[in-house]
């Protein structure tokens, strides 16, 4: 048997564990999550060891769920998946490792964390579209509860912001898949299934579920123009939850895209192909030129991870196979970027000298402060342009040349967006992190005045971590291609495919 | 067939129970507690109710089924379960009551309580008009004086009243209805009504007879425009008669209506799949649940009182019910049952941490609620779970619900027919609803309390029962096959 599910239950074990865990000291409940966090990565690290890729799901788990509805209990991984659950246990551990320091409340927080993670790991695991949805929805709801209560900067609008967009979007989502199941005749929730009752709908009413279904979500993945709450949220939650929020989280909502509304409605995806397309685009370049005028650090992360999350929605709406598997290295690649740029800028940056504003930091010279968080920063900044021998080169690269096969107007544009990419990270690593002591007019003491804490282990280690993950996968590429590739052969992928061909 | 006393007994000993256990809690009361507190009158009161709820219970289970007595009562699967799951709900709120702040009479309060009860699993039986009105009165009445307990407070005596006179004109209105149908059909037994009514059609005066019912079911499950009364009645009356207002008797009431509907007026229900206009009982539930999914969405978003702001979310589920007694017909009452009983569960959970909280201080705005989660974890964590179960999060039992009834609604002709268009609208309307909902859990799990507002302490039993619940609705939510899997 599969040992892949096992990072669900584990991950929600540990929740229940830290929960307890947290009523007699922060220490235990920090430790208890780094276990089950940890452990859960090397089961599914394990588990991807043993995983012969193929075309079409595996299946892990299957049994009857709710019979009257034709629910199953279906758990199945491909190479897709099985990327995406790699990519959370990383940014699971990181996470946790990047949050050593909460201390109020750590069992609930580590129990909220985990609940997550678990919800995470069993959306990618879901071969049931509505235990995908369940799943997703568990995901969700933590969510709030983590910005509200360990946020900061406005915490409660952009808690109840991100809340709201994820759920009416995922309620979206729920009418498409209830309709296509309850008029079409399905008598079950199964990818497949779902797709032939949809099949027998009218274009009209396909192409309404597939715009229900798609958009709902594409929300989650920050599409342009439904994309405002991710800054704000990103910007509100607490360290460890903004590295999920644009590590995985955001991913949810692009994998749902992928794996769910495609397959559906094929022929309503050649319908919305162009407009999804274009949007992609748009976002790429609006959400790079905002990130250019951000004073806030944290901003100008948040709206790079709404402009990369447009090159994965970009790949996913040209659909050939080059550009595809590109959007799934994408979304592996920004996990790991992302989760580090946000763990550099809230954890280490923003708990020690309190503040994000660029004209602030400019007057301290972190690169003397913290010379590790302006080392990791300036790394993870490079890799969020793409530069080769970082994950987002091979990424990036290739969902460039996949659309621009279909659709060179789009690659065009989006090759725009790289350059502007390149422009806000340059911006922010030269004013964040070197400004030096020359800067006129700051308001913070002059530089060498200022005592920070030094970077923890912990700090280092998870940062290495994501680091590593980056390089590795910059340098080879095909560790994750030779799982996507196969798992694109599928026959519900290559119907989608098929149908917005050139 | 000649109708059998003793089958009728014995078909009514969970009936026979509930009122035993009522007048010997009474007499036990006047005679050998008289002198002691009244909080210790009330837990001896209450545990004596419990072993009479629980023998019902047990009864109502194991008991007989099929058609009683003529066919005045029927005991088939619906019946049972609603039955068993109103005397749970009952013991339930017992077990809130436990922890709440007695009454100045509890003995008497008790014993209403389980009048009320008697007076609800009646109404899952009932297939003749008489009984039907007798048991809807029983439990109506029973449930007025419960509002107006509180005689410290003048809100309970208004609750009351508004209950009760809102409850006796809708009682006129069914009464009238009633003799307009027997007029017409000539009989008060369901089966028979059904054979005249196929045989006449669209009869215009059945149609005003059936309108009068509507207005009385309604009433009877607050959903709009009939509602007016809910908030009212959920803010004043103590927090332990609101728990059964709106659990127990919005299931027994969904129960009843759905098989007097079905049951006697099946021919008459009118376009159930389609848009197209023709005389029906399916087109004016459909506006009144277009109605209520509306006015109990949006007006909950407005409210700062806790116990308004369940009202309204009360009102707002009474209109995805109503989808449930719609493709009651087609879907069989397996929806309708699984989500009025989860729901039940969910509200006298979250009534029950509102009595519990009580004994903290003032309960009623939804800012008393500010640092639940440090002055009772317990509390806190059982509210999540209610709360989130209200609001239809997976994989909670609310979720299932919800699930349930709109795939059954969508399978009435899809979005070509009102319920499926009603479907649609109520998912979309889910997400306004999680506003209102996180406004409370935030209070509860992320500000901090008051300052001077100290812990909460919460009874053992109490506790059992908050836990028990909020048990329930998760084994529910994770395992409905075993609720779904009943009919």
């Amino acid at each position: 048997m599969s040992l892949l599910p096992w990072t669900i239950y584990l991950s929600l074990a540990g929740a229940v564990l830290a929960l307890a865990g947290g009523r007699r000291s922060p220490g235990a409940a920090r430790w208890t999550a780094l276990l089950t966090a940890s452990g859960a990565w090397i089961l599914a690290l394990l588990g991807a060891s043993r995983f012969i890729p193929g075309p079409g799901l595996q299946t892990l788990v299957d049994l009857s769920w709710m019979p009257s509805l034709g629910v199953r209990y279906h758990l199945a991984a491909d190479g897709i998946s099985l990327t995406l659950v790699v990519l959370t246990g990383l940014a699971a551990t990181a996470g946790v490792l990047f949050s050593w320091n909460v201390g109020e409340r750590a069992g609930e927080f580590f129990a909220l964390f985990l609940t997550l993670v678990a919800g995470v790991y069993g959306v990618f695991l879901s071969a049931d579209a509505l235990l995908f949805f369940v799943f997703y929805e568990v995901a969700i709801v933590p969510k709030y509860f983590l910005i509200a209560s360990w946020g900061s900067t406005n915490r409660e609008y952009g808690a109840m912001k991100l809340a709201l967009y994820s759920f009416a979007g995922s309620s979206m989502v729920l009418a498409g898949l209830l309709w296509v199941y309850a008029v079409g005749g399905g008598h079950g929730f199964g990818f497949a299934e779902l797709s032939q009752a949809a099949a027998g709908l009218s274009r009209h009413q396909q192409i309404v579920i597939f715009a229900l279904v798609f958009f709902g979500f594409a929300t989650l993945a920050g599409i342009f123009p439904l994309h405002t709450w991710a800054p704000t949220g990103h910007v509100a939650a607490p360290t460890a939850a903004s590295m999920l929020l644009a590590g995985v989280v955001m991913k949810l909502g692009a994998y749902g895209c992928l794996r769910v509304a495609l397959p559906l409605s094929p022929l309503g995806f050649a319908y919305w192909h162009a407009t999804i397309g274009w949007l992609a685009v748009v976002g790429i370049v609006y959400a790079g030129l905002v990130a250019l005028m951000q004073e806030d650090l944290k901003f100008v992360i948040g709206y790079s991870s709404v402009s990369h999350m447009g090159f994965v929605m970009l790949g996913i709406a040209a659909a050939t196979p080059l550009a595809v598997s590109g959007a799934v290295l994408q979304m592996f690649s920004h996990g790991v970027i992302a989760g580090l740029l946000f763990a550099v800028v809230g954890r280490m940056v923003y708990d020690r000298t309190h503040t994000r504003k660029l004209a602030e930091l400019r007057a301290m010279p972190i690169y003397r402060l913290l010379p590790f968080a302006a080392a990791a920063f300036v790394i993870a900044g490079v890799a969020s342009m793409g530069l080769p021998g970082f994950s987002g080169f091979p990424a990036e690269l290739s969902i460039l040349i996949g659309t621009w096969k279909g659709a060179p107007a789009w690659a065009a544009v989006a090759a725009l967006g790289v350059l502007v990419a390149a422009a806000f990270t340059l911006r922010a690593i030269a004013l964040g992190f070197f400004g030096g002591t020359e800067a006129p007019g700051a308001a913070a003491p002059r530089g060498q005045a200022i005592q920070l804490e030094p970077i923890t282990l912990a700090e280092k280690a998870g940062a290495l971590l994501l680091i590593g993950a980056t390089v590795l996968i910059g340098l080879k590429p095909d560790l994750l291609l030779d799982w996507i590739n196969p798992a694109l052969q599928s026959p519900l992928l290559q119907a989608a495919m098929k149908a917005v061909a050139p | 067939m000649s109708p059998s006393y003793l089958e009728l007994f014995l078909a009514l000993r969970p009936e026979t129970s509930l009122l035993a256990g009522a007048l010997v809690a009474l007499g036990l009361d006047l005679t050998l507690f008289r002198r002691r507190s009244n909080g210790e009158r009330l837990r001896r009161a209450l545990l004596v109710a419990a072993v009479a709820v629980a023998a019902a219970g047990l009864c109502a289970f194991l008991g007989a089924r099929g058609p009683v007595f003529g066919g005045v009562l029927v005991l088939d699967r619906f019946a049972v379960a609603t039955r068993v799951s109103v005397l749970a709900l009952t013991l339930l709120t017992l077990g809130v009551a436990w922890g709440a702040a007695p009454p100045s009479q509890p003995a008497e309060y008790v014993a209403v309580m389980l009048f009320a009860a008697t007076g609800l699993i009646l109404m899952a039986a009932a297939q003749q008009l008489l009984l039907v009105f007798l048991s809807l009165e029983l439990a109506s009445l029973s449930l007025y004086v419960l509002a107006g307990f509180d005689r410290a407070r003048p809100e309970s005596a208004e609750a009351a009243l508004k209950y009760f006179l809102f409850g006796a004109m809708a009682a006129a209105f069914l009464l009238f209805g009633f003799s307009l149908v027997y007029g017409v059909t000539g009989s008060i037994e369901l089966p028979r009504i059904a054979e005249q009514v196929s045989l006449r059609g669209p009869d215009p005066l059945l149609m005003v007879a059936l309108v009068m019912v509507l207005v009385a079911f309604g009433f009877k499950v607050a959903a709009a425009p009939f509602h007016l009364w809910a908030p009212d009645v959920y803010q004043g009356a103590p927090a332990t008669s609101a728990a059964l207002i709106a659990s127990a008797s919005k299931l027994a009431g969904f129960t009843l209506f759905g098989r007097l509907l079905w049951t006697g007026f099946g021919a008459a229900a009118g376009p159930v799949g389609s848009l197209a206009w023709g005389p029906g009982w399916v087109p004016v539930l459909s506006a009144m649940a277009l109605a209520s999914l509306l006015l109990g969405n949006f007006a909950a978003l407005a409210q700062s009182n806790v116990r308004r702001l369940l009202a309204y979310s009360a009102i707002a589920h009474a209109g995805a019910l109503l989808l449930g007694v719609i493709s009651l017909g087609s879907s069989g009452p397996a929806p309708l049952f699984y989500y009025a009983s989860t729901y039940g569960l969910a509200t006298v959970g979250a009534f029950g941490v509102i009595a519990a909280a009580e004994r903290g201080g003032r309960c009623q705005e939804i800012s008393d609620l500010a640092g639940l989660h440090r002055r009772s974890p317990l509390l806190a964590g059982c509210l999540t779970v209610f709360i989130l179960s209200l609001a239809g999060i997976p994989p909670l039992a609310g979720f299932v619900g919800k699930l349930a009834v709109f795939s059954a609604a969508l399978h009435l002709g899809g979005i070509a027919g009102p319920a499926g268009l009603l479907a649609i609208l109520a998912i979309a309307l889910s997400a306004v609803a999680l506003y209102y909902y996180l406004i409370v859990l935030k209070q509860a799990l992320v500000a901090a309390p008051a300052p001077g507002a100290g812990r909460i302490a919460v009874p053992r039993v109490t506790a059992l029962a908050l836990l028990a619940t909020a048990g329930l609705i998760v084994w529910f939510g994770v395992d409905p096959a075993q609720l779904l899997g009943l009919f």
